[in-house]
């Protein structure tokens, strides 16, 4: 091939390269940039603990959300985590390579892909309707469970698998159970992958709207229990938008929500770059 | 000592159940989801409920068509405007950009990955869809919605497959230039082939997220029950209809939006089968294992 | 052979705990008063108000009020997922037998832009552009565009009682922009110059206008008198007799003071 066109193509097809990531960073500017000017003048000490004002003016802060949203993290997670971890160690350490355990990876996968909204109807039909628990953050979080289950499952077994062998046959050359060493040893050794899934479910619960909105109700009310409705922070931000006029106030909760993110990416990556120095120094 | 024999024995058996916990959900969700949607379709009647071309449920009219033709303009559309675009953008980031612009860059994308989709619903409700409605229409439309879905799934894209351009060994990179390629060259008929399937799967990914989006939709798309004429019509995709009418449909109603349920399921998973198919078949061709 | 707690582990088990705290607080005190109210976006604001005034009396009785348009008041009410269900139409035959408490009435007002020239249409001339015969704004007297309709969702008591009230046995077009609450209606209509919408009259402000209809200017008082053609009631809906603390709501709601707090939020009082 002629050298002179090859050098032409290459020039043109640079140029158009950093066209798209110009375009990119464009995109994240207008999002991040005009939710930062627009919502960050309301985001203040009272915003964040005064209750918000019902019915459609949307006036008021966000104090109730923000416990709402505590709520429906932590009883998510207490779900969760056990359920999820456990399934990610039998299919990491105990499984067998017969016909369950492919149907199990299977219906993991399958899973992974259901969109959010169809959690939603399954959880509205049985959680709020048919076993009565109503709007409430006991069903919003049952169905935040099922939804985050694979993704925990996913992260946590990669992170047990990655664990050197050589970990648990120490162990077990010690003489301890297969319990033991998945107790003391791997799981230990696996725990900064592990966190980074759990992280990265909370954000992704953050941000789940579609699943929550038919499923917790919408009250602005402080919840009193976990059979109480609520908002989330993206619930909020929903209503907010759609329903008053106070377009002000939903950026502000779109700072809150950007701000978490960053929060949660951060921590991941810490935790990841420790997770990958902690590996490359065992075996 | 039968003490932490029988934890042993009984730990196994706990996990197990956790693991198990995943087809019991999954099958809970299929058998409730498919038992809700029955009344409808036999109402309805298949046929009517696939193709049927006007929704109006307070008249006892439910077809789908325009739903389904939504969803699939909305997300083919997103996807023309984010996969060139994301695949260009990870190029930059893998080969081309210095070491300080990706300094900044990956983890702005990173950021946008996890921002939620309302966010970006709420910023294309304020800025895109009134740009639209300069151009013609109400604004809330088929253009919104695409501008707005390519955005958010743009990341995504961006994301996975630097990752798999990275990943591509460099010994084929090295062979390549030492036999007098220039470096795009090398990028377009050695790398990106080599990452394919990375690239894929991070397409598949933003699809998933596309056809599922709900809430984002319902802002800027219109919810017009029609199937859209013109790229500044207003639709309504099956996602979005659901959660529009979720909280208030009963009886046919609700069965109906069950119905849509599934339908959207099937869709991605077709879908995701074509792409699958088209990944497996153009690696054979390229005969890589 | 374990390995040493690390940091990791230890910030872990923190959040672990953290988040059963959490959890343990929430299981703790249910309130020995509560009301659930939901339904109907129209009835919404005036439910919220009633039950801010009804709390300050009584500072123990905690009342949740959510939207979710009347068919999720209807079927709230008729599954136990409300206390009381709110709806802005009447029931018909289609519905649960429900209690009605009759809570106030309500004018339907044909909104546009503050910045639209038409001020009035006829009747005829609404279930014209609502079925989508006329879309272009010229045809009634206005500049030449076309004419962006909105409503509410199909589960809506508003767009129920406009369909009964307004269209009769015309169709709403298939190519009208649905939002979903009577606020979502009135940002539309309010953000887009073409706009034509309904909503509750007791919505308007100054962002949305509301037309005259057959001549007749849309306000609380023609809606009030009776010469304002599109009025329609709105309920509270309980699935059976009431009783203790949601009976105490109700009444004060029917009450002198309540249907005053009706009059003063711009709906229409039923003494």
């Amino acid at each position: 091939m002629p050298r002179a066109s090859a050098r032409l193509t290459q020039k043109m097809a640079m140029v158009c390269v950093w066209a798209t990531g110009a375009i990119t960073v464009f995109a994240l500017l207008v999002i991040i940039g005009y939710t930062l000017y627009r919502g960050l003048p309301h985001v203040g000490w009272s915003f964040l603990t005064t209750p918000p004002r019902g019915g459609t003016s949307g006036a008021g802060g966000i104090s109730t959300v923000i416990v709402a949203t505590l709520y429906l993290m932590g009883l998510t997670l207490v779900i969760l985590v056990p359920l999820g971890v456990g399934a990610a160690v039998y299919l990491a350490e105990y499984a067998p390579d017969n016909r369950l355990t492919r149907l199990i990876r299977f219906g993991t996968e399958v899973l992974a892909g259901v969109p959010s909204i169809v959690f939603g109807m399954f959880g509205f039909a049985l959680l709020v309707i048919a076993l009565h628990f109503k709007f409430s953050i006991l069903s919003g979080a049952l169905t935040l469970v099922c939804l985050l289950l694979p993704t925990l499952i996913r992260t946590s077994e990669e992170a047990i698998k990655a664990v050197p062998r050589s970990y648990r046959e120490a162990a077990l050359a010690l003489g301890a159970t297969k319990w033991q060493t998945t107790w003391r040893v791997t799981l230990p050794a696996a725990i900064a992958g592990i966190a980074t899934g759990i992280i990265l479910c909370i954000g992704r619960a953050m941000g789940e709207t579609a699943a929550l909105y038919v499923t917790m109700g919408g009250t602005t009310a402080l919840p009193t229990s976990l059979l109480s409705s609520g908002r989330t922070l993206a619930v909020h931000l929903y209503y907010l938008a759609t329903v008053t006029n106070n377009l002000d106030g939903a950026f502000a909760v779109g700072v809150i929500l950007i701000i978490v993110i960053v929060v949660t990416n951060s921590i991941t990556t810490w935790l990841s770059q420790r997770f990958r120095g902690r590996m490359a120094g065992g075996a | 000592m039968r003490a932490r024999y029988l934890i042993d024995r009984s730990s196994r058996t706990l996990l197990l159940v956790c693991a198990f916990l995943t087809l019991v959900v999954l099958a809970a969700i299929a058998v409730y989801t498919f038992m809700f949607a029955l009344p409808a379709i036999r109402e309805v009647g298949l046929w009517h409920f696939l193709f049927g071309k006007v929704w109006r449920p307070e008249s006892g009219l439910y077809g789908i068509l325009p739903m389904i033709v939504g969803s699939v303009v909305v997300t083919l559309g997103a996807l023309i405007l984010a996969v060139p675009l994301g695949i260009g953008c990870a190029i930059l980031l893998a080969e081309v950009a210095p070491q300080r612009v990706r300094q900044f860059l990956r983890p702005a994308v990173e950021l946008l990955v996890g921002i939620p989709s309302v966010v970006y619903g709420l910023v294309g409700l304020v800025i895109v869809v009134p740009l639209v409605r300069r151009i013609e229409g109400p604004g809330l439309s088929v253009a919104a919605g695409i501008i707005v879905l390519a955005v958010m799934i743009l990341p995504t894209i961006v994301s996975i497959s630097e990752d798999s351009i990275r990943a591509v060994p460099k010994s084929h990179k090295e062979g390549a230039l030492a036999l007098g390629a220039t470096h795009w060259q090398t990028i377009w008929r050695v790398l990106l082939p080599s990452a394919r399937s990375g690239i894929v799967a991070s397409v598949v990914l933003g699809m998933g997220r596309a056809i599922g989006e709900a809430m984002a939709m319902i802002m800027v798309l219109g919810m017009a029950p029609r199937i859209p004429s013109s790229l500044f019509s207003p639709a309504s995709t099956l996602a979005g209809m659901i959660a529009a009418e979720a909280p208030e449909a009963s009886g046919v109603h609700r069965s109906a939006l069950f119905a849509m349920s599934v339908v959207l399921f099937l869709l991605i998973i077709v879908i995701n089968g074509v792409a699958l198919a088209i990944m497996r078949r153009g690696s054979r061709a390229q005969g890589i294992s | 052979m374990s390995i040493r707690p690390s940091r990791s582990w230890i910030i872990l088990v923190l959040a672990g705990v953290l988040a059963l705290s959490l959890v343990l607080v929430g299981c703790g005190k249910q309130l020995s008063g509560s009301v659930s109210v939901g339904g109907s976006t129209t009835v919404q604001p005036l439910a919220q108000a009633l039950a801010d005034a009804f709390q300050q009396k009584h500072t123990d009785v905690g009342i949740t009020v959510a939207g979710g348009g009347t068919a999720a008041g209807i079927k709230g009410a008729n599954e136990g997922t409300f206390d009381i269900g709110a709806a802005s139409r009447d029931l018909t035959t289609g519905d649960p037998a429900l209690v009605t408490h009759l809570l106030a009435k309500d004018g339907i007002g044909i909104i546009t832009s503050p910045g639209n020239p038409v001020t009035g249409l006829t009747k005829a001339q609404v279930v014209s552009i609502f079925s989508g015969a006329i879309t272009n704004w010229r045809d009634v007297g206005g500049p030449n565009h076309a004419i962006d309709v909105f409503v509410r969702e199909s589960g809506s008591g508003t767009r129920t009682a406009f369909q009964e009230l307004v269209m009769g046995s015309e169709n709403i077009t298939s190519s009208a922009l649905q939002q979903t609450s009577s606020g979502g209606i009135r940002q539309a209509v309010a953000g887009d110059p073409n706009a034509i919408g309904f909503e509750s009259l007791a919505y308007l402000d100054s962002s949305i206008k509301a037309l005259d209809i057959d001549g007749v200017p849309a306000t609380q008082e023609t809606a009030k008198d009776g010469t304002y053609p599109i009025v329609r009631p709105l309920y509270f809906l309980t699935k059976e007799q009431p009783t203790g603390l949601v009976k105490d709501f109700i009444d004060f709601c029917q009450s002198v003071e309540g249907q005053q707090i009706v009059e003063d939020n711009g709906y229409i009082a039923v003494k």
